[in-house]
């Protein structure tokens, strides 16, 4: 304080100055700086355990103890660092009484900047069919292709036509592949693969009558559902087909992937959703989600929730960790097309009608957050991924509306960068296919790498049995040895493999009568104590007869 | 209404000029980043194939002795001297940035048993089969002086080991027994004799400066503390040890080089059971060397390879061998934990990575951080079976490898013919010895 400050400049300067003289302050904030909880539960992986190995297993202990501190760092920095994100998340407040629903696009179009206005435009193409919408993992290029043939990728945010072609067959769907150099293409009889200039690079015949396509981005798989019934996997970057399976459950046109777990579900003409796997001839797990058929499904990004929509006008949300309903919602119309976007924003189509839905599984929801009407029908919707677009591929054309607080506002420059340059890409292409995870580790939980194996030691020799072809812990069968010089006559072959089996009896009996005996006496010390504990009843039971 | 949909501006995420580095905006949400455990389980298999593949541990061959090497020294304070004394006496100090000799000193015409160097660095000692023990100057001789020690002493019988002291100028000697030896003075200023009638070697403890180690031909290590007037104590093994060394960051562990193709660590304190067996050489393990962290040691040995173990593991996780190196005699493990150095009975010593695939020199930041990472992966997933199994895998010399394997299935028919007479014997009668006890015949005090 200035006090004492004063007095030490009229101290004589031949006194020592110690520190003593300096004013002291105590930190109104002491220690690191507090996180709060809910960040902090966003990094967490694992909970600690609880029954840790006790006794003599002290390096183990250590090393479990020590690798639980290192993830708690961790946790705690990562929390920090969320602070310097850039950028927020975008949101959109009616007036007083004012319903956001009523909202038009045209009126948001003109409320906000520019650049974003630009991001609402229509593209008129009622020539060649209703459009199939598919944007690229970055959100920077878009895919059209419309059911009479006309493919055209493109840069939309600068509107730049990147190729435009026209395969001359009915398209069923397109698709990207890793990046925005390659796409898929299911016509008429067979999977086609062009170039982003429009070269046709493969003609797949293996994949015949392709309806639906998904790409599972992390183990370069494309998964087709066919109108025969098949799911087919295709690894795109070596070139071979995975795994086939006849799903034996008729036609297949639903499709989706859970992107938390790269399981491809399915859903049927009898109301059933299938989940499947490469490594699996049969479904993992089959549920019953509609009275009618089944007319989409969509996943969140987590993996947690899946919303089903059927033909009994339902829309239906499961837990998809534990197979449990969790909400139903009644739709007067049903709805044809749903698309979940990266912030658990919900679209449903119905006829030309789209409706946007906010937090479908925290609050119950009576009214939709935004909707639009198209001039088609509308046949495939896509939410942008680091956008705040919604992507409608319609009976006349395209369609790109505003949905704000739709896309994850922060992107990771390492995995999906819309503003990565070329060498970027190349590097970042690299570097995924060398990470690539093989299709024999996709499962219902993918840290199952990650857990202890305690396969019990009868699993583990039965295993052994199998690969080896006989049980190498069973007893040899005794088999006595010849001996020469007329030793060896049938009648002591014979007594011998008494002798032998008299012994293993007479160990069989030991043992057996072994087990009956332990087994009493702790029948007997069970009652003993029980007894003890009726004897200390009172102590007048000791003159009970 | 309030709106605000999401537009970035491209000038915060494009770089400005073709000159900057790109900007990479980093986002750690694990939903942005799923399947977190299988590209780790990806990236882990590829950083141990390409540890494979890069492990390649043989660096240099110093040649120029003309007979077996058979002993090495380094140097105290300097990490690119080593000096070596080869069995026709002739004792050479190298350069080892330059891979040169730099200074060539003749001992006698006999073999030279044992060189060490003083703490000070600027003389060293050497002690031969002549009962001589020679004292000399580390630089080369100028220009017409001839090479001449510094100071010899005679002694009445054979040497067969030397070592000196940490910090002061006290050396010791074995030969029949065990001598402590001032610098100015000409004879042992302490003998020490147990009944042993020879010893192979002595070595200082780097840490409890006062303590020894010997090995005698009763097939026993033997302490001592300086102070004292008598051996502390002995422990007595099945089969000899020829060499002892003491780990340079605890105290009281020392590892001893068997001749039953063992090493064991001992606790000084509790000398009845080894703290670790280290099983993996197929024949007499001649030398050992601990690494300056005290984490790990190298082996030399009769069958001409040399393996490096943990200090608490009871296999090697490495071994090196090569077509031309023989029966290795001695083993060094340089000061900065990062070279190895052999020299075997064919004249050559040779310079090996402590780590085979480890990348020398300076590293820029990011292949530091890459080296972290892949070393890190690697812990995290060394026990999947698939990477254990890469990770495991080395090459073997025909012979070492079918040796090995009868050994095993020796030791296999052992174990069986043991289980089996206790199994038919009566309960009791033949009791349970574990491993590291059947090695250590007694202790003496």
């Amino acid at each position: 304080d200035f006090d004492s400050l004063n007095e030490r400049h009229t101290l004589p300067s031949s006194e020592k100055r110690t520190f003593d003289h300096w004013p002291t302050q105590e930190d109104p904030f002491p220690g690191p700086a507090p996180i709060p909880v809910n960040r902090l539960q966003k990094f967490k992986r694992k909970e600690k355990m609880l029954n840790k190995p006790r006794g003599r297993k002290v390096r183990l202990r250590d090393m479990i103890t020590r690798s639980e501190e290192a993830s708690k760092m961790a946790q705690k920095q990562a929390a920090r660092f969320d602070l310097l994100l850039p950028e927020d998340a975008g949101f959109l407040e009616g007036d007083e009484g004012e319903d956001t629903c009523t909202i038009s696009q045209q009126d948001i179009a003109d409320a906000v900047d520019i650049t974003s206005g630009t991001k609402y435009f229509n593209l008129k193409l009622s020539q060649f069919g209703p459009y199939h919408v598919d944007y690229s993992k970055t959100g920077r290029h878009l895919l059209l292709g419309g059911r009479r043939g006309h493919v055209a990728c493109i840069d939309w945010p600068s509107k730049e036509l990147m190729c435009e072609i026209n395969v001359m067959e009915s398209v069923n769907d397109v698709k990207w592949l890793h990046s925005e150099d390659m796409f898929a293409v299911a016509q008429k009889k067979w999977l086609y693969i062009y170039d982003s200039n429009g070269i046709e690079l493969h003609c797949i015949r293996k994949f015949n009558d392709v309806l639906r396509m998904t790409f599972l981005p992390y183990h370069f798989l494309l998964a087709t559902a066919s109108a025969t019934s098949f799911l087919q996997y295709l690894d795109v970057s070596v070139g071979k087909e995975v795994a086939a399976f006849s799903t034996k459950t008729g036609r297949l046109d639903v499709m989706c992937q859970n992107p938390h777990n790269a399981i491809v579900h399915l859903g049927h003409h009898n109301g059933t959703v299938t989940l499947w796997s490469p490594n699996q001839k049969e479904a993992l797990v089959k549920m019953l989600c509609h009275q009618g058929g089944v007319r989409s499904v969509a996943v969140d990004k987590t993996g947690t929730y899946m919303v089903t929509s059927g033909m009994d006008k339902k829309l239906k949300v499961y837990d998809i960790r534990a197979f449990k309903p969790f909400k139903s919602y009644f739709l007067p119309a049903g709805a044809s097309c749903l698309s979940l976007s990266q912030r658990g924003l919900l679209s449903a189509a119905t006829g030309d009608v789209v409706q946007v839905y906010r937090d479908v599984w925290s609050t119950p929801v009576n009214k939709p957050y935004m909707a639009h009407r198209t001039r088609g029908a509308v046949w495939g919707l896509h939410f942008c991924p680091f956008e705040d677009v919604l992507g409608i591929g319609h009976g006349d054309g395209f369609t790109s509306i505003l949905v704000p607080g739709a896309g994850e506002p922060n992107f990771d420059g390492l995995d999906a960068n819309p503003y990565r340059s070329t060498k970027q890409r190349q590097e970042w292409e690299v570097k995924a296919l060398l990470e690539k995870i093989q299709p024999e580790l996709i499962s219902l939980n993918p840290t199952d790498l990650g857990e202890v194996d305690q396969v019990s030691f009868k699993q583990r020799h039965q295993e052994r049995v199998e690969a080896l072809g006989f049980d190498p812990l069973e007893k040899e069968k005794f088999v006595p040895k010849y001996k020469k010089k007329g030793r060896s006559s049938a009648g002591g072959i014979e007594r011998r493999k008494k002798q032998v089996a008299h012994e293993d009896q007479r160990d069989e009996i030991r043992k057996t009568v072994e087990d009956k005996m332990k087994m009493e006496k702790e029948q007997k010390e069970r009652e003993k104590k029980k007894a003890a504990l009726f004897v200390n009843k009172s102590a007048l039971d000791r003159f009970k007869k | 209404m309030k709106v605000k949909v999401l537009s970035r501006n491209p000038d915060d995420y494009v770089r400005e000029t073709q000159y900057d580095i790109q900007r990479v905006p980093r986002n750690y949400d694990p939903s942005l980043h799923p399947f977190e455990v299988p590209r780790e389980y990806a990236r882990a298999l590829n950083a141990t194939k390409l540890e494979r593949v890069f492990a390649k541990p043989f660096l240099a061959s110093l040649d120029g002795h003309r007979d077996g090497v058979h002993c090495l020294a380094k140097h105290r304070t300097s990490l690119s001297t080593l000096l070596s004394g080869s069995c026709d006496g002739q004792v050479k100090v190298w350069n080892l940035t330059e891979r040169d000799v730099c200074a060539l000193s003749k001992h006698t015409k006999d073999l030279c048993v044992e060189i060490v160097v003083r703490f000070c660095g600027t003389s060293f000692f050497t002690v031969g089969d002549d009962k001589t023990i020679k004292q000399w100057k580390m630089e080369a001789p100028a220009y017409g002086e001839e090479e001449e020690p510094l100071n010899t002493i005679l002694g009445k019988t054979v040497f067969t080991g030397l070592d000196h002291h940490q910090k002061e100028g006290v050396f010791a000697t074995c030969g029949q027994q065990v001598d402590i030896w001032d610098e100015q003075r000409s004879s042992p200023i302490r003998s020490f004799t147990w009944g042993v009638d020879s010893f192979s070697s002595v070595r200082f403890n780097p840490v409890e400066t006062e303590l020894l180690a010997s090995c005698g031909s009763d097939r026993s290590v033997v302490l001592y503390d300086m102070r004292e007037s008598t051996p502390l104590r002995k422990v007595i093994m099945k089969m000899r040890t020829n060499t002892v060394c003491w780990n340079p960051m605890e105290a009281y562990y020392f590892t001893s080089a068997n001749e039953d193709y063992n090493l064991y660590t001992y606790d000084m304190r509790h000398l009845d059971k080894p703290v670790m067996v280290h099983m993996d050489h197929v024949s007499a393990v001649l030398d050992v060397d601990y690494s300056p962290t005290g984490r790990e040691f190298v082996s030399a040995s009769f069958d001409k390879t040399i393996r490096i173990f943990p200090k608490n593991a009871g296999h090697s996780r490495e071994v090196y061998h090569t077509k031309r190196m023989q029966h290795v005699i001695c083993v060094k493990w340089s000061s900065d934990n990062k070279y190895v150095l052999s020299g075997s009975d064919e004249m050559n010593i040779r310079l090996w990575k402590a780590n085979a695939a480890e990348k020398l020199g300076v590293l820029s930041p990011r292949e530091r951080q890459a080296t972290n990472y892949n070393q890190k992966l690697k812990e995290k997933f060394q026990y999947h079976p698939q990477i254990r199994r890469i990770a495991r895998h080395r090459h073997l010399p025909k012979n070492i490898y079918h040796q090995a394997k009868e050994l095993r299935v020796m030791k296999a028919a052992r174990h069986r013919k043991e289980s089996n007479v206790r199994k038919h014997s009566k309960p009791g009668t033949v009791p349970l010895v574990a491993e590291k006890e059947k090695h250590v015949v007694t202790v003496v005090k």
